[in-house]
């Protein structure tokens, strides 16, 4: 479905006894259902801001937002807007609610009412799916950051909601823990879930259908990660790195060595040099 | 000299929840050098560093800092440690008063407390203006200067630096890195780096130890490390990405960095 999610003017501005802070200029996009979308940009650049309207955590200051035609500015489409868009979040020290793993999965659902035989299997199913039911009776304060977050993403996935928003779920983790993730995303993309990820790693981003750069509180490239990273001058004119094959590539091109301009892995340049 | 000699460590013990952190660990951190602490989470990086730093008292082993045993209260001043998001620890009202707190509980006067909090925001790259402002006002990246500057207005000799740049965006991290290594190397200061990135650990560390669940795996320079991919796996790491890449266009050679790379592949190959 086109149209999934839609921005429209969407424009958020903070306001302080200091002064007013634009945080989000002028975007406007749509998200179609089941893409993966990963946003990166640097810190103050608008992405958490964004994230946060995705389930209206926080409401437009003006122009809308539109999650599967809802109007999120709209306080009757709140409880249906939260059905649709589970969030995960950089710190899962600060998402992790519950002293027992498996009452941590079905709180959500719990509030929301299900009952107890249904919340059971929902979250047998979601612990299971995150490779975590060996630990359900396990307190989360026990288990590594990896793990934690995976605990997190069973609570959403046990919410069954269409659209997933990741917040930087990996910026805590060692590199184990953020493959972990990564993998769990994909999989979760994989399933037909709609996904929006932020993220500081370029080479997670890569993994996206699409990518959005924000600078500013704008949107200012909206296109394939392919599209994205080969660009080498303006990534870093923008403060980004590059994927390091991407990078290689354009150093050996302003050598005279003659390659495919759009190189962006390992196999694909050594392909090219071969 | 930083020298840690066969120390072990175990959480709680004579519980069911008993844990050994720490397992005959020996080492030495010359003065002047960069020593990188790598390992994933769990391997017991954290309690060595607390340990070293004389916050966790030691069970088994010695270390001594500049001869003096690391319980003798003098080691406090030789040796800093910023923790991982030490922003998350700023609490004054303003930047300067938050980078005075540890001068000022070492009893220094307040000409020589200005003069530092002075020379470590110079340090750390933060604009002399934001002396009076909120560090809640600031961005992250610039919050953690603060807290890392407030270690340095002790002066330590020896800096430990646990994950400093983690969570930070590509240009923050770049911008802090290029500070605390160029600018605060340059002073003299002897810096234990606990990372998981081993792009760092290959740019700027001297010697790397790798720790796996409580034990040493290697000790040796970065580049004799990522040429044993065992040692890198066992440990639960990855090597850099640029040697992964020279990996998969079979070059063999041990190449840390892109400049290299570039030189090799235009000294050995034909142009396409």
């Amino acid at each position: 479905m086109k149209n999934f999610i839609r921005a429209e003017n969407l424009r958020h501005v903070y306001k302080s006894s200091s002064g007013d802070k634009v945080a989000l200029a002028e975007i406007n996009f749509s998200i179609s259902q089941g893409e993966f979308v990963a946003i990166i940009g640097t810190n103050g650049s608008g992405k958490s801001t964004l994230a946060k309207h995705f389930n209206a955590l926080l409401l437009p200051t003006s122009g809308k937002i539109f999650i599967d035609g809802l109007d999120t500015s709209d306080e009757k489409n709140l409880w249906r807007v939260r059905e649709n868009v589970g969030m995960v979040f950089q710190n899962p020290d600060s998402e992790i609610v519950a002293a027992i793993v498996e009452d941590d999965v079905a709180f959500g659902l719990e509030n929301l009412g299900i009952e107890p035989q249904k919340i059971r299997e929902r979250v047998d199913l979601a612990l299971d799916s995150v490779n975590m039911s060996d630990y359900k009776k396990f307190a989360p304060s026990k288990l590594s950051g990896g793990q934690k977050q995976r605990i997190a993403i069973a609570g959403v996935i046990a919410m069954r909601t269409k659209i997933i928003v990741f917040d930087e779920p990996t910026a805590m983790l060692d590199p184990q823990g953020r493959r972990e993730i990564l993998e769990m995303v994909k999989k979760l993309h994989a399933q037909g879930k709609t996904i929006i990820y932020i993220t500081h790693f370029m080479e997670e981003a890569a993994a996206a259908q699409r990518v959005f750069v924000m600078e500013g509180g704008r949107i200012i490239k909206d296109d394939t990660p392919r599209e994205v990273f080969t660009d080498v001058k303006e990534m870093r004119r923008l403060g980004f790195g590059v994927p390091v094959a991407a990078e290689l590539a354009e150093r050996l091109r302003r050598k005279n060595f003659k390659l495919p301009q759009k190189i962006l892995t390992a196999d694909e340049l050594a392909e090219a040099l071969k | 000299m930083i020298s840690v000699k066969n120390i072990s460590y175990t959480y709680m013990t004579g519980t069911p929840f008993e844990k050994t952190a720490l397992k005959n660990i020996s080492f030495d951190v010359a003065e002047g050098e960069v020593l990188a602490v790598a390992g994933h989470t769990g391997s017991g990086k954290s309690t060595l560093i607390q340990i070293v730093a004389g916050l966790i008292d030691l069970q088994i082993g010695a270390v001594e800092i500049d001869n003096l045993p690391v319980a003798d209260k003098k080691i406090r001043r030789l040796v800093g440690i910023v923790f991982q998001y030490p922003e998350h620890q700023l609490f004054e009202e303003t930047v300067e008063r938050d980078i005075a707190f540890g001068p000022k509980n070492f009893g220094l006067d307040d000409a020589e407390i200005s003069a530092r909090v002075e020379e470590a925001m110079r340090q750390v790259g933060l604009p002399a203006e934001l002396k009076n402002v909120s560090p809640f006002e600031l961005s992250g990246g610039q919050r953690r200067r603060v807290a890392i500057a407030g270690i340095l207005a002790l002066k330590p000799k020896y800096l430990i630096l646990d994950e400093p740049t983690a969570g930070l965006d590509p240009l923050a991290k770049e911008n802090l890195l290029k500070e605390i290594f160029g600018v605060i190397k340059k002073s003299g200061v002897t810096i234990i780096l606990v990372s998981h990135n081993m792009e760092d650990i290959a740019r700027f560390a001297n010697r790397v130890v790798v720790l796996a669940q409580g034990k040493i795996l290697f000790v040796g320079t970065p580049r004799e490390l990522f040429a044993q991919e065992e040692i890198l796996s066992r440990a639960g790491l990855e090597p850099p990405p640029i040697t992964q890449l020279l990996r998969k266009l079979n070059i063999d050679e041990n190449i840390l960095s892109l400049d290299e790379a570039e030189k090799f592949i235009l000294k050995n190959w034909r142009k396409v």
